[in-house]
């Protein structure tokens, strides 16, 4: 688009406004397509300006998102988004901040600035690309690679226990966690609105699928056969059902665990409702084991406090007010005294 | 202060009562205060009149078991009515506070000086943690130097008696005293301290007032004191300096002041990204406290944030800056390596101190030179510049930011341990007399074609700074190699080769910028010039006037601009017949010129954690001189 004249993108612009002249480098049929896709159809619908958004990324397949959108973009170095994200946003909080990354360059090598942005609740989105693998290094295996998995790393199988990406990003306090599958295009929009909303830190886990190195890690759930009985899609205030209303999760009656009922004749008593501000109940759906229960999706935590380039800002306001900045006064504190051309005098 | 220092090298004679300079040490126990003593014995030295330079020496644990040699804390001042450049060689005068401090110190002290300890402390337990078996005050084991040694714990709780002190909080008084004395030693005055010390306790009377009596005790003391000729009053005259407005400021409070007036004269807002590390930490908490003047401080959750950060910051369009030390800066490699690539300002600050891994975090050293110029991966060229001394540090960093908006690079600030934590009088600039270097943000979109983010001058090279935000300029910058003005990815061969020429080109034009390599003393050629760069100044400028003045034909270079090095610096060094390369590291500097300019650069190098000695550079320049060939 927009060959031979400067960018500039109208106020009710089309999801191609957003896309930039540059050729997409992702393998054919790769998951990371119909992200962009539902990236692109979401920015005119949120209100923002391209010359106001700016993505960053790391290193990786997902990284390279930037790109490929008519945007202000930083591809930056492994795992580094985070706090490359953490300057944009504290030199400029009016930026609209998204950040991009994949289980390696978030969880594995950028871990550490995962967990600090997440905890000081920095005002950006996070999309993470989960596809369970490293695809631009060639297939080795990853920090949320099942037990088990072969790859040119772990050729008789990973032996370690993977992170659970949504359950870490509570566990580092961050206060919007969602999940989704790249193929989900009617509610991954949905998602980025609401984590394009919410004032803090919105961590996304997006499941990917990486068509070359674990292709169809995901079909058990992703599957269109299994969406059904294996997705839940949940909604504050809504009760905890799926498999088109068949299914439902409630307590075990006694016991601070959940388990998955029958509704029969529509009968919802006794299926709990979803509240995205209770931690507990928020904890227990991250980290219910997939196969005896859905996978659980949606906006699944929300519960905003003040974000960090905010209270950042708010105290260099603060303790400036009054002050001068005057710069001559300040090289002039401390220990001092005048030299005249005889005597000295302490000032 | 090098005659000085001549006459009483190797004689034991009583100096006279009326030297051109004198060097104090204050040695004790890391609870015992000597840095806060020293430092106010220094405040006393500046408002005397004298000029000074300070080394504070302390131990790498926080709370080091009590009475060990590991815990012993030091300051050592010398102050003078004369040019004074260095900390001093050789202590005059030692004060030690106990056993341990008198062992680890006491070998630096000039045969016939003075020392004065205090007894009350040399009991059987402290001297067995000191690995005396005998008190060496009463075994002759100090019979090289003037010992007065009295209880000055006793005398110090019988000065804050009537101030019902605890036994331990009373002792806490004894540096107080010891500063009493000191001040009565060198004819000061006790006004300011008693000021001080008021202002510091306002919200404990009883403490100031108890540390007041412990001052007044001893400085009367001194006064009354029978001893002898030991304990006698020195004068020193005041020195004759440039009149104005001076101030007492340390190499760290220099460099954040001259990040600050930098950042104000680019017109721009200051982002410091920095993780704790010493000895680099006084300039985060030096520019934390900043606030009004536009500067926001980021305590990231590691070094590799810290810079990372900061290159957010400065692509967002503030002027972003990462402070560390050695192993902070190997974190930060990478990172670097990154705002090399995408062309964005940064100043990165190297406080350096003992290495290689952790080393040796409190003592200084100079031995990241080759990190600075070479330490990344691939052809990463950036500035790399040097402080000499605590004061230079202001202008250093001024200039490090000018360079770094003005060419769009990363810049290389190279300070030390011991520059960041010395003092010296620093006659205070007017602003108004710095010229601004205004940043100028690039806006206008471009009439026709697509706007391209590495479009260049054609002079510099460097390329155009956007701020996200500004309409219709957005655009897509990374660390993967890029075309060469359209900044979209780009791996063609000859694109690299052009790419990688462009950012050398960048950085080598800036010796275009700089003022050619001056030469602090000497002729422009001769039989030897001696070349440093860094906290070797003060040395090095020492020796050389010795030497001069003994009509020896040696001229001083001090390389401040290690990256690009000045042009005209390799003809300044072909015009002398040998070059000696003083340096705290095993000969960085000397491969760096060997390299540049072929010129048998000859090393004399040292690694102890230590400062050179002016002696020990003046011994090299004889010897150089001596050598045949
Ligand atoms: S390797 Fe996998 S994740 Fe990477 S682009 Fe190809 S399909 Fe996508």
């Amino acid at each position: 688009m927009n060959d031979m004249t400067a960018i500039t993108i109208p106020d009710g612009s089309k999801p191609d406004h957003w896309a930039t002249d540059q050729e997409v480098r992702w393998c054919p049929g790769c998951g990371d397509y119909a992200i962009l896709k539902a990236v692109q159809r979401t920015m005119p619908e949120i209100g923002t300006k391209p010359e106001n958004t700016v993505f960053v990324s790391g290193i990786g397949c997902s990284s390279r998102f930037p790109y490929y959108m008519e945007t202000y973009g930083f591809h930056t170095i492994h795992g580094r988004a985070p706090a490359i994200a953490t300057g944009v946003k504290l030199a400029n909080p009016a930026l609209d901040v998204w950040i991009i990354t994949g289980d390696g360059d978030g969880l594995s090598i950028g871990g550490n600035h995962m967990l600090h942005l997440l905890r000081r609740n920095l005002d950006v989105q996070v999309l993470l690309f989960n596809n369970e693998i490293y695809g631009l290094t060639k297939g080795q295996a990853s920090p949320t690679s099942r037990i088990g998995t072969r790859s040119p790393s772990t050729p008789f199988g990973s032996v370690d226990q993977p992170v659970n990406p949504c359950a870490f990003a509570l566990g580092a306090g961050a206060r919007f966690i969602a999940r989704g599958i790249d193929t989900a295009q009617k509610q991954l929009p949905e998602i980025f609105k609401a984590a394009h909303a919410h004032k803090g830190a919105s961590f996304v886990e997006i499941f990917q699928n990486c068509i070359v190195y674990n292709e169809d890690v995901f079909a058990a759930f992703t599957d269109k056969k299994n969406a059904g009985p294996k997705q839940i899609w949940v909604k504050h205030g809504e009760p905890l059902v799926f498999d088109n209303g068949t299914k439902g999760l409630r307590l075990v009656p006694g016991q601070l665990a959940l388990e998955v009922i029958d509704i029969v004749d529509g009968d919802i008593s006794g299926v709990l409702v979803h509240d995205q501000t209770n931690r507990g109940l928020v904890q227990m759906l991250l980290e219910l084991p997939f196969g005896d229960f859905p996978m659980v999706l949606g906006v699944i935590y929300q519960d905003p406090k003040p974000s960090f380039e905010a209270q950042v800002t708010a105290q260099n306001h603060s303790v400036a007010a009054g002050k001068k900045a005057d710069l001559n006064a300040l090289i002039r504190k401390g220990q001092s005294w005048t030299v005249h051309d005889a005597a000295t005098h302490k000032m | 202060m090098a005659t000085a220092l001549k006459d009483n090298f190797e004689s034991t004679a009583p100096r006279t009562n009326h030297p051109d300079a004198v060097v104090v040490r204050f040695a004790g126990d890391s609870g015992d205060g000597m840095q806060l003593t020293g430092g106010q014995f220094t405040l006393s030295s500046a408002l005397a009149g004298n000029d000074f330079s300070t080394f504070p020496d302390f131990p790498a644990e926080i709370r080091a078991p009590q009475g060990t040699t590991f815990g012993v804390s030091a300051f050592q001042v010398n102050f003078g009515s004369s040019d004074i450049e260095t900390a001093g060689d050789q202590p005059d005068v030692l004060i030690a506070m106990n056993p341990a401090a008198l062992k680890t110190n006491v070998g630096d002290l000039r045969p016939g000086g003075l020392v004065i300890a205090d007894t009350g402390e040399f009991g059987a337990r402290n001297l067995a943690k000191a690995g005396y078996t005998v008190s060496p005050i009463d075994d002759n084991s100090l019979a090289r130097w003037q010992v007065l040694a009295f209880d000055i714990s006793a005398l110090t709780l019988e000065a804050v008696k009537p101030f019902g002190l605890g036994n331990k909080e009373a002792l806490r008084c004894k540096n107080m005293w010891t500063l009493g004395l000191s001040l009565w030693m060198f004819d000061r005055d006790r006004a300011p301290l008693i000021a001080w010390l008021q202002d510091k306790f306002a919200k404990n009377p009883v403490l100031a007032d108890a540390n007041i009596a412990a001052l007044n005790a001893g400085h009367a003391y001194g006064e009354t004191a029978e001893i002898g000729g030991a304990l006698r009053q020195w004068t020193v005259d005041p020195a004759s300096v440039e009149p104005g407005y001076y101030r007492t400021i340390t190499g760290g409070e220099s460099l954040s002041l001259g990040l600050v007036a930098g950042a104000k004269l680019a017109g721009l807002d200051l982002f410091l990204g920095s993780y704790p590390i010493t000895p680099a930490s006084p300039v985060l908490h030096a520019l934390a406290r900043l606030k009004e003047f536009g500067v926001t401080s980021f305590q990231a959750e590691d070094e590799i944030a810290a810079v990372c950060a900061a290159i957010g910051a400065s692509y967002a369009g503030q002027l972003g800056v990462t402070s560390s030390s050695g192993p902070g800066i190997a974190l930060k490699g990478e990172a670097l390596g990154l705002a090399i690539m995408t062309e964005l300002p940064l100043v990165v600050v190297n406080s350096q101190r003992g290495g290689p891994s952790t080393g040796l975090p409190t003592k200084t050293e100079q031995s990241d030179l080759y990190q600075a110029i070479y330490g990344r991966n691939g052809d990463a060229p950036m500035v790399v510049l040097s402080t000499s001394s605590p004061t230079d540090c202001f202008d250093v960093a001024i200039e490090a930011v000018r360079l770094s908006v003005q060419f769009m690079t990363p810049v290389m600030l190279l300070t030390d341990g011991y520059i960041a934590n010395a003092a010296q009088p620093w006659l205070v600039p007017d602003m108004a007399d710095y010229e601004a270097f205004p940043v100028k943000f690039h806006t206008e979109v471009p009439a026709e074609g697509k706007f391209n983010p590495y479009q260049r001058d054609p002079e510099t090279l460097k390329r155009v700074w956007v701020k996200p935000g500004t309409p219709g300029l957005t655009h897509r910058i990374g660390g993967i190699e890029k075309g060469f003005s359209t900044g979209n990815i780009n791996y063609e061969a000859a694109n690299h080769q052009k790419m990688t020429d462009t950012r050398q080109d960048k950085i080598l034009n800036i010796a275009n910028h700089i003022p050619d390599q001056d030469i602090d003393q000497g002729a422009a050629g001769g039989k030897l010039v001696v070349v440093g760069w860094g906290s070797t100044y003060g040395p090095i400028r020492k020796a050389v006037e010795s030497a001069r003045a003994k009509g020896l034909d040696v001229s001083h270079v001090h390389i401040r601009y290690l990256w690009p090095l000045p042009k005209n610096l390799g003809d300044l060094l072909k015009s002398f017949d040998k070059v000696l390369v003083p340096e705290m590291n095993t000969g960085q500097l000397k491969t760096v010129l060997r390299d540049q300019y072929l010129v048998d650069a000859k090393p004399l190098n040292k690694v102890s954690g230590q400062p050179f000695k002016i002696a020990e550079i003046e011994a090299a320049i004889d010897a150089e001189l001596a050598r045949k060939g």
